[in-house]
């Protein structure tokens, strides 16, 4: 799915990740933790194919294409999905016109045809079902005036319509109280499959305990220093990442 | 890897690829003004005793003026005696079919879906017996007749119905007015006039015919519309189609008078040549609007689009003089490369109860330059007037600029008037997560933009609606692939 080997990418000139190698399989779920500074959102970034980040040298394959020679929009269309740490407000947008022009350009795409409002509506009124979320969120504009849970619960909506085949969460679970929290993680686990790979992005632990990762993997100074099972977290919210920084200290010498 | 700015910044600089010159056959006079210049005008026209004497009142007056400097918009000075004042064009096509129209005018024809026959007219192309111009105003206006209505062109007018003309033309625009005005008044050639008599509600949209006819309006028009007791009437201006002239001053004057009950409105598209990527060449369009709700109940709406010219210089304003009188004002103005604006509106309140509202929307891309300059006046015996205004800046990208000038002069405690100002910016964030989502810059840039202007643009007729909101993304489109 996707196979990402020595990776290296900075922004200004300056360097933040300094070769990652990362293999996530189908069906697979990944998290990466890592402190503040340590590039877990550069990867994501890179991933999506933000314009500001530079990739210095490496290589990405995802689903036998060369990602990083694609736009970011052909990268959407291909499968690949952000839900971003901060999304974005565009005042003036209705939410659920931007949805439907998203899908329809995944749809056109992959070759299918184009939905007309009301099959939209039918299809994004299941997706809501399926999350247990209500429909409020879809006439108003795009994530202005909403709250931090509801631009969460958005992008997680987003995801569940666009049906990627590879979802990246940037920090899901940052300013989230444990009820919004409760209803994201419920989305990402009704919208894991054996087809759909997830990588998590995230600073603590406590997302884990709700979607369980097949793998953890720890970047510290714009490596993976770590990987290992979901026991990893576990082992990582009580020790602190000072524990790993000593240890990989250590292997450098 | 280009940024988004980087790609909005091409959206901005492309050229205006669309327009198009005809070999035009035209009965000129020598350039520059005098009094015989506009006593020439006057005969040529054959006007009467009393139209010309107030054509040289007015040329008169406008010797004694001087131009206005406050407008934010900078332009080397005009050389007034450099102008010929009077050209009737007789534009003949020039062309035997759209297959020698130019491929890139063809496909903006296509992508703001303007029917094929108005795209041969518009091109030059010659058109098919049936939709000859004439025979088309000649089949509307028969309709129209049937109610009383009158629409015809103003020097029509001036032969046929003069007591009409004499009766409002300058109650609402004096030539005293101002400096453009007044020049106007002294040298006007040609515009559009109608009258809707009594309890009369207009049946059509007044805009084919117009549209049809707009391609030989001159450099001086003036339109004169006039609703009477309990009418109303829609009318349209301009098209959606780019329109290249080669007189770069544009000097009109629109008057609106609604009488008791009445209701106009009146909607334009403009989309004159704006000059070229360094600001050469283009439509210095300097026009002056206003409408008097004369009568009690009475409302006058005004909804414009403009995209093009150099520089615009416009105020569509609503005298609204009777009681419980309505007001209303909805723009969308967009400067590219070197455009500048300025525009906005007055809303003079004398009625009791009387109501305005205005929506502006300005976007600015490249180097343009987009002020919004409004006036609300609310007079003494205005008592519980009542004024709404919002305007909103949009930029792309980080040369141009926005400026907001809104005066409020309030002479009465009872009234109530809220001022709502917003800037904003096409982030490079919001085209990236829209990319993110699957959608081109392209697409994005236009979603931004059509979403930034919907309030004014549900206020256009439906067709109108749908052209203008194409006519935004061809005006922002660009090289990206």
């Amino acid at each position: 799915m996707l196979e990402i080997t020595g990776l290296c990418a900075g922004v200004d000139g300056k360097e933040i990740l300094r070769g990652i190698d990362l293999s996530v399989g189908p069906g697979e779920v990944h998290a990466i933790m890592g402190p503040n500074g340590s590039g877990k959102s550069t990867l994501a970034g890179v991933l999506a194919g933000r314009p500001e980040f530079d990739v210095t040298s490496g290589a990405i394959q995802y689903q036998g294409q060369d990602l990083l020679e694609m736009e970011p929009e052909d990268r959407a269309r291909e499968g690949v999905f952000l839900a971003f740490q901060y999304p974005v407000e565009i005042p003036g947008v209705n939410n659920a016109y931007l949805l439907k022009a998203a899908l329809n350009e995944v749809r056109k795409h992959r070759g299918e045809q184009e939905l007309d409002a009301m099959d939209f509506m039918t299809l994004v009124k299941k997706q809501l079902g399926v999350l247990q979320m209500n429909a409020d969120l879809l006439n108003r504009p795009v994530n202005d005036g909403f709250s931090g849970g509801e631009k969460k619960r958005n992008e997680i909506l987003q995801m569940a319509v666009l049906e990627p085949k590879l979802a990246i969460l940037d920090e899901t679970d940052s300013g989230l109280d444990i009820d919004a929290l409760k209803i994201v993680s419920n989305g990402v686990n009704t919208l894991r499959s054996p087809e759909r790979s997830t990588i998590i992005v995230t600073h603590y632990q406590r997302l884990l305990n709700y979607i369980v990762p097949d793998v953890v993997h720890v970047l510290l100074g714009g490596r993976i220093v770590k990987s290992g099972g979901k026991d990893l977290a576990l082992e990582l919210e009580a020790k602190g990442y000072s524990w790993i920084s000593g240890a990989a200290a250590e292997v450098r010498v | 890897m280009s940024t988004a700015i980087d790609r909005i910044e091409q959206l901005a600089n492309q050229d205006y690829k669309y327009g198009f010159v005809t070999d035009v056959e035209a009965d000129t006079i020598p350039k520059g003004l005098s009094e015989d210049v506009v006593r020439l005008i006057s005969a040529k026209k054959e006007e009467p005793e009393w139209l010309l004497d107030w054509r040289l009142t007015a040329y008169r007056l406008w010797t004694s003026m001087t131009e206005p400097t406050w407008p934010n918009v900078e332009y080397d000075p005009i050389d007034y005696q450099a102008i010929s004042y009077y050209s009737a064009p007789k534009q003949k096509p020039t062309l035997e079919s759209m297959d020698e129209v130019d491929p890139e005018i063809r496909a903006t024809f296509e992508k703001l879906g303007i029917p094929l026959e108005e795209q041969k007219m518009l091109a030059g192309v010659a058109v098919d017996a049936v939709f000859d111009s004439v025979s088309v105003a000649t089949t509307f206006r028969d309709k129209l007749a049937d109610l009383g209505i009158i629409f015809c062109s103003f020097s029509e007018a001036v032969r046929e119905h003069p007591e009409l003309v004499r009766k409002y033309v300058g109650t609402v625009v004096p030539y005293s007015d101002n400096f453009f005005a007044a020049l106007n008044s002294a040298v006007f050639s040609d515009g559009s006039f109608a009258y809707i008599p009594k309890g009369v509600k207009c049946p059509m949209e007044l805009s084919t015919y117009f549209r049809i006819n707009a391609a030989s309006t001159g450099q001086f028009e003036r339109t004169l519309i006039v609703a009477d007791e309990g009418a109303s009437v829609s009318y349209l201006e301009g098209c959606t189609a780019p329109m290249r002239d080669e007189n770069q001053l544009h000097a009109a004057v629109v008057e609106l008078v609604a009488l008791d009950d009445a209701t106009i409105k009146y909607s334009t598209v403009q989309n004159w040549y704006p000059g070229d990527k360094d600001g050469k060449g283009g439509i210095y369009n300097f026009v002056t609007k206003r409408g008097t709700a004369a009568g009690r109940n009475s409302k006058i709406t005004w909804t414009q689009v403009e995209t093009g010219s150099a520089i615009t210089w416009k105020y569509p304003g609503c005298i609204l003089q009777g009681d419980n009188s309505v007001g209303e004002f909805y723009s969308v103005a967009v400067t590219n490369n070197r455009q500048q604006a300025d525009t906005g509106t007055k809303m003079v309140h004398i009625g009791r109860n009387t109501r305005s509202t205005i929506i502006s929307k300005g976007i600015s891309a490249g180097h343009g330059q987009n002020t919004y300059r409004g006036l609300v006046r609310i007079g003494k015996g205005a008592t519980d007037a009542r004024n709404y205004s919002q305007c909103d800046s949009l930029l792309i990208g980080d040369r141009c600029g926005a400026h907001t000038f809104p005066y409020l002069e309030v002479r009465n405690t009872s009234s109530q008037v809220e001022h709502e100002a917003s800037t904003s910016k096409i982030g490079e964030d919001q085209i990236f997560y829209c990319r993110q989502r699957g959608l081109s810059t392209e697409d994005a840039v236009n979603m931004i933009v059509s979403g930034f202007c919907k309030e004014v643009f549900r206020e256009l007729p439906m067709e109108f609606a749908v052209e203008a909101q194409k006519l935004l993304g061809v005006s922002l489109e660009g090289s990206v692939g």
